[in-house]
């Protein structure tokens, strides 16, 4: 099936907005409904704000996926930063090392319908996605 | 971009209009402590309508703008919060709980009445 991919550099602070602007736009022409569009934006949000504070730049890739009835949105967030230590402290609520809420990757998970995380001393990349049906 | 703050007698009130980065919250943080300070405003109603994403970040300027607020005597009440972001804020796991929040500016104003009068 047709398959549409698209990418938004994470360099500078406003990229996030511009990140989650263009991923609310492409699920709203998917078809995901108001709480749906604001999850996937949320999402978007805290992968690329981990972008920017941890690893300073990287890339946020946009995939469509076609499994009708079902259609998807996949989301990849990439770096190639200093990488995760904890792998599973990060995934619990409240762990920062930035002082943040902690809430960012837990968050994520909960927010979207698929998620994982790789990460070694090479860069992080975390794949979600949304599934809508039509 | 700068987010206006207005005064009514002794109160502040926001409205939230534009895309909210972190430079911006930030920045919005710092010129609403300042203007308590400069006006004594002893109430603050912040509406969020047109706000479409509260993530963390965000979120932990909203508290923080009501810890610091407290801190100068100024209450802060929260109005117009959509449906899409309380829902996207509790499953991100962020419970304002000691944020107040009523419907919309009028139920916002009636509320920072009720709650200073308790004081
Ligand atoms: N891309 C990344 N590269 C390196 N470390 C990361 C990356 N993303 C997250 N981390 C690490 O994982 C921790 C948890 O991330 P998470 O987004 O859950 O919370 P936070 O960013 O600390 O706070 P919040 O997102 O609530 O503002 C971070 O503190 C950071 O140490
Ligand atoms: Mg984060």
């Amino acid at each position: 099936m047709k398959e549409t991919v698209s990418s938004v550099a994470i360099k500078k602070e406003w990229d996030i907005v511009g990140a989650r602007q263009a991923g609310r736009q492409l699920s709203q022409e998917l078809g995901f409904g108001s709480v749906d569009q604001a999850r996937i934006a949320t999402a978007i949000s805290e992968l690329a704000r981990n972008i920017y504070l941890y690893a300073k730049e990287g890339e946020i890739t946009f995939e469509e996926l076609y499994d009708l009835p079902k259609v998807g949105l996949k989301i990849v967030a990439k770096d190639k930063g200093p990488g995760i230590n904890d792998l599973s402290a990060v995934m619990q609520d409240g762990y920062s090392t930035s002082g943040g809420l902690g809430a960012g990757l837990p968050g994520v998970k909960r927010l979207m319908d698929e998620f994982d995380l790789v990460s070694d001393g090479e860069g992080t990349k975390v794949t979600t996605i949304k599934w809508a049906r039509l | 971009m700068r987010v206006p703050i207005l005064k009514l007698h002794n109160y502040l009130l926001v409205s939230i209009q534009i895309e909210l980065d972190d430079q911006t919250a930030m920045q919005f943080q710092e010129d609403l402590l300042s203007k308590i300070h400069e006006t004594g405003a002893t109430g603050v109603v912040i509406d969020l309508t047109s706000v479409e994403v509260v993530d963390s970040f965000i979120a932990k300027v909203f508290g923080d703008v009501v810890s610091m607020a407290d801190l100068m005597g100024a209450k802060v009440v929260f109005t117009g919060i959509q449906p899409a972001v309380s829902m996207t804020l509790i499953e991100l796991g962020i419970y304002l709980k000691e944020v107040p929040t009523a419907l919309d500016l009028e139920q916002g104003i009636i509320k920072l009445r009720q709650e200073l009068e308790e004081k």
